[in-house]
């Protein structure tokens, strides 16, 4: 992975100290709310419904060990022993004191890490695949130039005033795990005779008025990356509203002005400025970035205590068939830890867990782990022959739940248990249907299943792009949850579609069951999924099962 | 016709909206420091407890507590009036936000649900 210079490390220790003393300024009283805020939302920290909230970037979802053992130390000194990993690839601290955030933020920078960019109008932390560099589906590595366009973008001077925050993902698969047509910029790496290039797509986003991205360029050499990025986002800056913060992401700009206009646009000022950027020095840069992301070398060695495994323990085989993916060594997989434990809040981990990661990252893992924006630890590359060892390891801290990609796999934004912003809870309504599937045992029956839930209309937990999407929301000061089904945030992206009235908190819970209870009657088979079998027979079966109890009322 | 005329009749054709009673309202707030929820209480100080806020029942006497909470900057972030019932023991909240705010998270006995299980 990608390791500091001393231009990273002096820019860090120079910013921080900056933030320290404002902050310092802040709690003297010469500094006001007002003035402080732009300040502390430049460095991520947030002040949230019951404390502040500290996010910090995981760039593109990649850590080391001693990363993840300095996430936990933080979290032991100064959060209350554990952290939430968002949709994002981001880990927030819940209970931070103003006080000590500075000395958090040098806590972070001894290991490269940092707060920057993870607020504000500016470009946020780019995300990516977070099985990159280790799937057997892989075109190329994404995170290459992930790590280029953080780069690039990181207190970019033009760019820190933007008309909203900007979000950028990077897949390199044909696979798209990144969401990238629902961000304002995805990058999907394309081959072309034989050239490594981008299809660049633009203003994708949820949230209040959700859009799927459109294709800006086809194909863009990689060599015109930079230039052609700060074409967009320029363009972006200067035709972007400012007069109305529901109307200034990008995909708003791109609507309103049209796809062509905005390609027209970001062409001329690509060919203006394209001459000012210097491609060899890119291409070097590029060439040192992609030596500290070379794949480790993979062992070989027989698998056979995996396939005994396997046949022997079914506990063993219910979590290897289910939080595996093919990797493209011979002999190894991706493993994938759920924090997603039936009844537990999804996206956390206690302090002790991530030492445990860290640890079986180093003993099995060749020392590298992911975080997914679909809130799970990733052990990108382990030797089969690892796997019973670490499956018992995860067993013994309750990471070992066998759930990855099922009903209680669940993506949940904080909701009003934390957000400021949230109309309704989303965590109790996870945990609920967790709790619930796992007692009906019907969740491996049920199979491939993603249900994410917002706890409001700003959509951080992508309830558009779920197959079954939740949505909380404020109906004359009672939790009301509407459902949207068909959603996909893959490559065949598509928005879902509303069921019609919503249900009460104590409602929501059952009126999932009828869903899925209805989807077991409609599949023609075990092997048709949720998302197939809707695509199939569409709205009208699912609408009936849900609101059946409510006509019979009626 | 002209337009704002048009407006004007539009206007006179509605029933005057009905006097609602003002509700009973808090000063609310985060704490600069640990950044939790804090209330104004009647001596003036900021309290952790809704129950000891000083509740105003005129709408005016609140929004002048407030304009003079929100000069206390160094001490308090984000000051509101949230509005609030009589209870037996006090203030108590009237919507789901403001019950949350007072106990804190409800998958963890985090923040304020702590700080009262630890000093009961």
């Amino acid at each position: 992975m990608y390791v500091y210079d001393d231009f990273d490390a002096a820019f860090l220790a120079e910013r921080n100290r900056q933030f320290r003393e404002q902050v310092a300024r802040r709690i003297d009283g010469s500094l006001t709310e007002d003035e402080f805020k732009p300040l502390r939302l430049m460095n991520g920290l947030y002040l949230q419904l019951h404390a502040y909230m500290l996010r910090v970037a995981i760039p593109y979802g990649t850590l080391n060990p001693d990363q993840m053992r300095k996430l936990a130390e933080i979290a032991d000194r100064w959060d209350e022993g554990y952290g939430h990993f968002t949709t994002r690839q981001n880990i927030q601290y819940n209970w931070p004191k103003l006080p000590d955030v500075p000395d958090m933020l040098d806590a972070l920078a001894e290991v490269g890490l940092h707060a920057i960019q993870t607020s504000g109008n500016t470009i946020r932390n780019v995300t990516s695949d977070h099985f990159a560099g280790a799937a057997a589906d892989e075109l190329t590595d994404p995170r290459p130039y992930a790590e280029l366009i953080r780069q690039w973008s990181t207190d970019h001077p033009e760019f820190q005033f933007l008309p909203r925050k900007f979000k950028v993902a990077v897949t390199g698969s044909e696979i798209d795990r990144a969401v990238t047509r629902a961000h304002d910029i995805g990058l999907r790496t394309v081959s072309r005779d034989g050239e490594t290039g981008f299809e660049v797509i633009v203003g994708g986003g949820l949230g209040r008025t959700p859009m799927i991205g459109k294709v800006l360029r086809d194909f863009l050499p990689v060599t015109d990356l930079l230039p052609y990025l700060e074409a967009v986002v320029g363009t972006y800056n200067l035709l972007g509203r400012r007069d109305n913060k529901y109307k200034a992401r990008i995909k708003i700009t791109v609507h309103e002005n049209g796809i062509d206009t905005f390609r027209d646009l970001t062409e001329a000022r690509f060919a203006e400025i394209a001459p000012q950027f210097d491609a060899a020095a890119t291409e070097a840069q590029l060439a040192r970035i992609k030596a500290m992301f070379a794949a480790p070398a993979f062992r070989e060695a027989s698998d056979l205590s995996y396939q005994a495994a396997h046949s022997a323990d079914p506990v063993f085989r219910a979590w290897a068939d289910t939080n595996l993916h093919a990797h493209k060594a011979d002999g190894h997989a991706i493993v994938t830890i759920s924090l997603k434990k039936h009844g537990e809040t999804p996206g956390d981990a206690t302090s002790e867990q991530m030492r445990v990661i860290a640890d079986l990252a180093e003993t099995y893992g060749y020392g590298e782990i992911r975080i997914s924006h679909e809130q799970n630890v990733i052990l990108p590359h382990v030797h089969r022959a690892d796997l019973p060892a670490l499956h018992k390891a995860l067993k013994a801290v309750g990471l070992a739940t066998a759930n990855v990609g099922l009903v209680s796999d669940i993506i949940a934004c904080p909701g009003m248990d934390y957000c400021a912003l949230a109309t309704a809870r989303s965590i109790p309504v996870a945990q609920e249907i967790a709790t619930r599937f796992d007692a009906l045992k019907l969740e491996h029956d049920i199979g491939p299943l993603k249900i994410k839930i917002s706890g409001c209309i700003n959509a951080c937990g992508h309830h558009h792009v779920g197959h079954i999407g939740i949505l909380g929301l404020d109906r004359a000061g009672v939790e009301n949850y509407q459902i949207t089904l068909g959603g996909d945030g893959t490559e065949d992206a598509s928005l879902g579609e509303r069921t019609g009235p919503g249900f009460a908190y104590d409602q929501i819970v059952p009126a999932i069951e009828r869903i899925l209870r209805a989807y077991l009657e409609i599949r023609e088979s075990r092997e048709e999924t949720f998302l197939d079998a809707y695509r199939r027979v569409g709205l009208a079966p699912f609408k009936d099962a849900l609101y059946e109890a409510e006509r019979d009322a009626a | 016709m002209p337009a704002d005329t048009k407006a004007d009749n539009k206007a006179a054709a509605k029933p005057a909206p009905k006097a609602r009673a003002p509700k009973p309202q808090v000063v609310t707030a985060n704490a600069l420091l640990e950044g939790d929820v804090v209330y104004l209480a009647g001596d003036r100080s900021w309290t952790r407890h809704l129950s000891d806020a000083q509740i105003f029942d005129e709408p005016l006497a609140a929004e002048a507590a407030l304009a003079e909470a929100a000069k206390r900057h160094a001490e308090v972030v984000g000051c509101y009036l949230a509005e609030v019932k009589h209870g037996p023991r006090g203030a108590e909240p009237t919507h789901f936000r403001e019950d949350f705010r007072r106990r804190g998270p409800s998958n963890y006995a985090h923040g304020k649900q702590a700080a009262a299980s630890n000093a009961a």
